[in-house]
């Protein structure tokens, strides 16, 4: 029994010291060729975790696979799959785990080339730290700053610049300066401070995990060193306590309890907590565990809270401080990397997850994408695979939200296909777009179906687009004049009449063109609600934003009409003499002109103006409208 | 279910203060980095179970009686406290386990009042399929990988929870937390869902489903130091004592019933053994140990030189076997 109680005090010697060990999530960046599999299995064969048979295995490996003739080769301990063996590449996020006496390190081993670029997004969005390969024959290159800028993006702060393969430049320190400061300034231009940069050899096992006398004009840490002992500083964390709700625990009924994991703020019983979206306030009675219950609870920590007050909670709200409450908003700006093979397209809606809330969701407007390789903002209708676009974004339904920079887990979310049920891109919230916690939606007794009843009519707009001069205007208005006589109640929205009034302060730009639509369609929305039908003749050019205008009315209550008017017809009317203008020159961004009109692919309505009479036409779409065509 | 007031009162709730090591102000301190890596390992793991039970409409545990299963036993009792779990336990019994893993089984499932379901292949039963009288690979593939999918399909279950650790074998290493199956049960090691922070989608259509592996961030040292820290039950095979072994191609096997056929000559010997892993007995390699206790089982681990998996006759060659079994739907 003696040598049982000794072991049992080694052993919680031990786990007390386990217990102050801290955990550390770092991402490598670089690509094969920096070395990034070899300073990886450096680092797991120097922390002398790796078993005989592991090590046996390799030294096999590394005779049929190896790159370093016979010698041990490090890459081979964390290239997993066959696939990746045998093209030498690493495609997958791969984690690997290795400790010190002082510290945990979870490591998220990605692939580098731009095509994977989604895979380093993924190790990136847990990470607390990056380490940045770079050969020190080569210097920066673009990778290096497509790396940082993905790292910056997920909202890593410390980077870790590793300067591998200094035993090719004589180990000299006039080689490894210049990368240092040419990666301090480019770290810092994307937002990144904390930068270490540390000359190493990762084949030669040269300042990884202890110094190298090589290196002896370097008097900083070795990389292993400064993982060890790197503070994590953040940001001041200005939000209070946040838990959102994952799971309703209700046992029976004396206990009602909502489970979830603390991602910001502390909590003791007796404090005031909002829920939202809701609003409706309480206070904690309880902090429950299968522990015990605690008289306090911190950020990380996976609790069950009781309220004082029976409440409508359920998975998905957010419980916060009653002082400090988040923001409710139902629209924001947000950056998005695509991961699906098929492109984004704004106003398909897609499953948006955001902490434990799923809702629906649409990008409303890329406003542009970013170059990963140059930063550069440009001009895009959709985003591909890897692409990374700020963007617009509206839920059906208003959500507590941070923005990442303040919280990540209440600023990040994944969107998810509807049809592949695939997880096709990673987002960062970065503000909401307009105060939706300041409207109330009342809920009135007289409602859409009663105003329409009253008026013995289905509400409905019609849209109708088409190039200047396509006779749009016309037609629309013999289509009302028509349904007046019939005793339906319209209203006709036209492009020039609009513009005079609301939408007088925008002009022409692409930008300005897509507030038009929007504006115009949320009226016609209204119109529609009180039961009108209504007639919309705007030329429309775009199909996002015909298709955004779409999805803000129900199944059938709204169709598109596509006058199809030759160019050159419309031309050779040019009743407003605007063609003659443009091509002179004095209009810019003029639509058949020097700005493309997208028809439509799927039009409710398709006018041929060449082939029929004005009257012909309108009588054709009051037909459709009314069920008769 | 049941709370013995005994079983899980460790007394005093597991300090969740952080500590910082270097006693620096910790204001500005990220906090999450500074708690300690196992109540850090805890909750991620309790938050991943409590999405399952949210988001899947049919979910169950497999339940394998090992050390791994039963740190998620008890991970599943936390996550739903004071609730009983909502997710049931499904063992798939391969008829050749240790009879000491039955036995301790069935009194667990008793104890913590969880639903289970034991499924056996009777197609294999009919057949006589064994390990002595087939070979591992074809019982393995029979009695498990077939018999796994045969329950999933029985059943419906729409997500599987499983104890398998990213640090337990190169291929594992890429696998998701949320591990999506096709309707065959196949896994596509390139067509993995992106898995950023933790949002895990659990969006799937009719026949398809989710393994899910709360403790992929676990290595073995962690799980001990866990099992140890929280007083968890585990079967006492992994603890040292006199057994009758035969040693066959380097290996120790336990003659653990009389369906072990000896070879002429092969006399079963008293040793001093205890196991790493837990599975059917004919292929699960015993060491030799003093280790009777968990704190020497631990101590004897950091010394350890051969890694968890070589006792598993399965894992050896061909080098990538572990992923090929995968991408064919064992666990």
């Amino acid at each position: 029994m003696g040598m049982e109680h000794e072991a049992a005090s080694a052993i919680d010697a031990y786990l007390q010291q386990h217990e102050t060990k801290s955990l550390l999530r770092f991402i490598t960046c670089g690509s094969v060729d920096d070395g990034k599999s070899t300073l990886l299995g450096r680092l797991l064969y120097d922390s002398k975790l790796l078993f005989d048979d592991q090590l046996a295995a390799l030294e096999g490996d590394s005779l049929r696979h190896g790159t370093q003739n016979g010698e041990l080769d490090f890459a081979l301990l964390v290239d997993g799959l066959s696939a990746e063996r045998e093209q030498g590449i690493t495609i997958d996020v791969a984690y690997r785990f290795f400790s010190t006496d002082r510290r945990k390190f979870i490591v998220a081993d990605c692939p580098g080339h731009e095509q994977y670029t989604r895979n380093m997004a993924t190790g990136a969005s847990t990470a607390d730290l990056a380490v940045m390969l770079v050969d020190a024959r080569k210097g920066l290159l673009t990778q290096t700053r497509r790396h940082t800028y993905i790292c910056a993006l997920l909202g890593i702060r410390h980077v870790l610049l590793a300067v591998n393969k200094m035993d090719l430049v004589d180990y000299a320190e006039d080689v490894f300066r210049p990368i240092e400061v040419a990666y301090r300034e480019l770290a810092a231009s994307m937002g990144i401070e904390q930068v270490t940069a540390v000359p190493l050899s990762a084949l030669r096992g040269e300042n990884v995990s202890s110094r190298s006398r090589n290196l002896g004009w370097y008097d900083g840490p070795s990389l292993l060193e400064h993982l060890e002992t790197v503070q994590l500083v953040r940001a001041a964390d200005a939000i209070g306590f946040r838990l959102p709700v994952q799971w309703v625990c209700r046992p029976d009924q004396n206990f009602r309890g909502y489970a979830g994991q603390v991602v910001a703020g502390s909590i003791a019983p007796g404090d005031e907590v909002v829920v939202l979206p809701s609003g409706v306030r309480s206070k904690v009675a309880r902090i429950v565990t299968a522990d015990g219950d605690l008289p306090h609870a911190g950020r990380g920590d996976t609790v069950t809270l009781t309220l004082a007050d029976e409440r409508d909670i359920s998975r998905g709200d957010v419980i916060a401080a009653a002082v400090r409450p988040p923001q409710v908003a139902d629209q924001f700006a947000a950056h998005l990397l695509w991961m699906g093979e098929s492109p984004l397209l704004p106003g398909r809606s897609y499953w948006l997850k955001i902490g434990t809330r799923t809702v629906s969701a649409q990008v409303t407007e890329i406003k542009h994408k970013v170059d990963v390789n140059t930063q550069e903002s440009l001009a895009a209708k959709r985003l591909e695979l890897n692409e990374v676009g700020y963007c617009n974004i509206s839920l059906d339904h208003a959500i507590a939200f941070e923005s990442y920079e303040h919280c990540h887990a209440l600023g990040a979310f994944i969107l998810i296909d509807r049809q592949s049920n695939g997880t096709v891109a990673a987002g960062t919230l970065n503000f909401a777009l307009r105060r939706a916690d300041n409207i109330h939606w009342q809920h009135l007794d007289v409602d859409r179906t009663a105003r329409a009843r009253i008026k013995g009519q289905a509400p409905a707009c019609l849209w109708f687009t088409g190039l200047s001069g396509s006779g749009k205007s016309t037609v629309a208005n013999l289509v009302e004049k028509r349904l007046h006589a019939l005793g339906y109640h319209t209203y006709m929205l036209d492009g020039d009449n609009v513009r005079h009034g609301l939408n007088r302060d925008l002009g022409f730009t692409a930008e300005d063109r897509v507030e038009n639509i929007r504006r115009v369609a949320e009226v016609a929305k209204l119109m529609v609600d009180a039961g009108l039908i209504v007639l919309v003749s705007f030329i429309s050019p775009f199909r996002s934003e015909r298709r955004m205008a779409r999805d803000l009315f129900a199944e059938g209550e709204f169709s598109e009409v596509f006058m199809d008017t030759p160019l050159a017809i419309c031309e050779q009317r040019d009743a407003k003499g605007l063609y003659a203008k443009a091509r002179a020159g004095e209009i810019r961004n003029f639509t058949g002109i020097d700005s493309p009109y997208e028809p439509p692919e799927h039009a409710e309505v398709h006018l041929h103006a060449a082939e029929r009479s004005a009257e012909a036409m309108a009588q054709q779409v009051v037909d459709v409208l009314l069920g008769q065509g | 279910m049941h709370k013995s007031a005994g079983h899980y009162a460790n007394g005093v709730a597991p300090t969740r203060i952080p500590t910082d090591i270097n006693g620096s102000d910790m204001t500005n301190i990220d906090t999450l980095a500074h708690a300690s890596h196992l109540n850090q390992l805890e909750s991620e793991s309790i938050h991943i179970l409590r999405e399952v039970a949210a988001e899947f409409r049919n979910p169950v545990m497999m339940y394998s009686v090992g050390k791994d299963s039963s740190v998620l036993l008890h991970l599943l009792h936390k996550a739903f406290y004071p609730a009983p779990p909502p997710i049931p336990l499904l063992h798939v019994d391969t008829t050749w386990k240790f009879r000491e893993m039955i036995a301790f089984r069935d009194r667990r499932a008793r104890e913590t009042g969880c639903r289970l379901i034991v499924h056996i292949n009777q197609d294999g039963v009919a057949q006589g399929i064994g390990p002595f009288s087939h070979g591992a690979t074809v019982h393995t593939d029979v009695m498990k990988t077939q018999a796994l999918k045969q329950a999933l399909d029985k059943y419906q279950f729409d997500a599987a929870i499983g104890g398998a650790r990213r640090d337990e074998e190169k291929s594992r290493a890429k696998e998701r937390v949320f591990s999506f199956r096709n309707a065959q049960h196949r896994w596509d090691p390139k067509s993995q869902r992106p898995e950023l922070w933790n949002l895990y989608n659990a969006r799937i259509a009719k026949g398809e489903s989710v393994r899910v592996f709360p403790l992929s961030n676990w290595t073995e040292l962690d799980i001990w130091l866990y099992i140890y820290r929280e007083k968890i039950e585990v079967p006492s095979l992994y603890l040292a004592a006199e057994r009758p072994v035969v040693e066959r191609d380097g290996a120790l096997i336990m003659v653990d019933d009389e369906r072990m056929p000896l070879q002429p000559g092969e006399i079963p010997q008293l040793r001093k053994v205890r196991f790493r892993t837990l599975g059917c007995y004919p292929l699960t390699g015993a060491i030799e140990s003093e280790a009777d206790t968990l704190p020497a089982v631990i101590q004897e681990m950091l010394v350890a030189r051969t890694s968890e998996r070589q006792g598993r006759v399965i894992d050896h060659d061909p080098a990538a076997s572990m992923e090929k079994k995968k991408q064919e739907g064992y666990f």
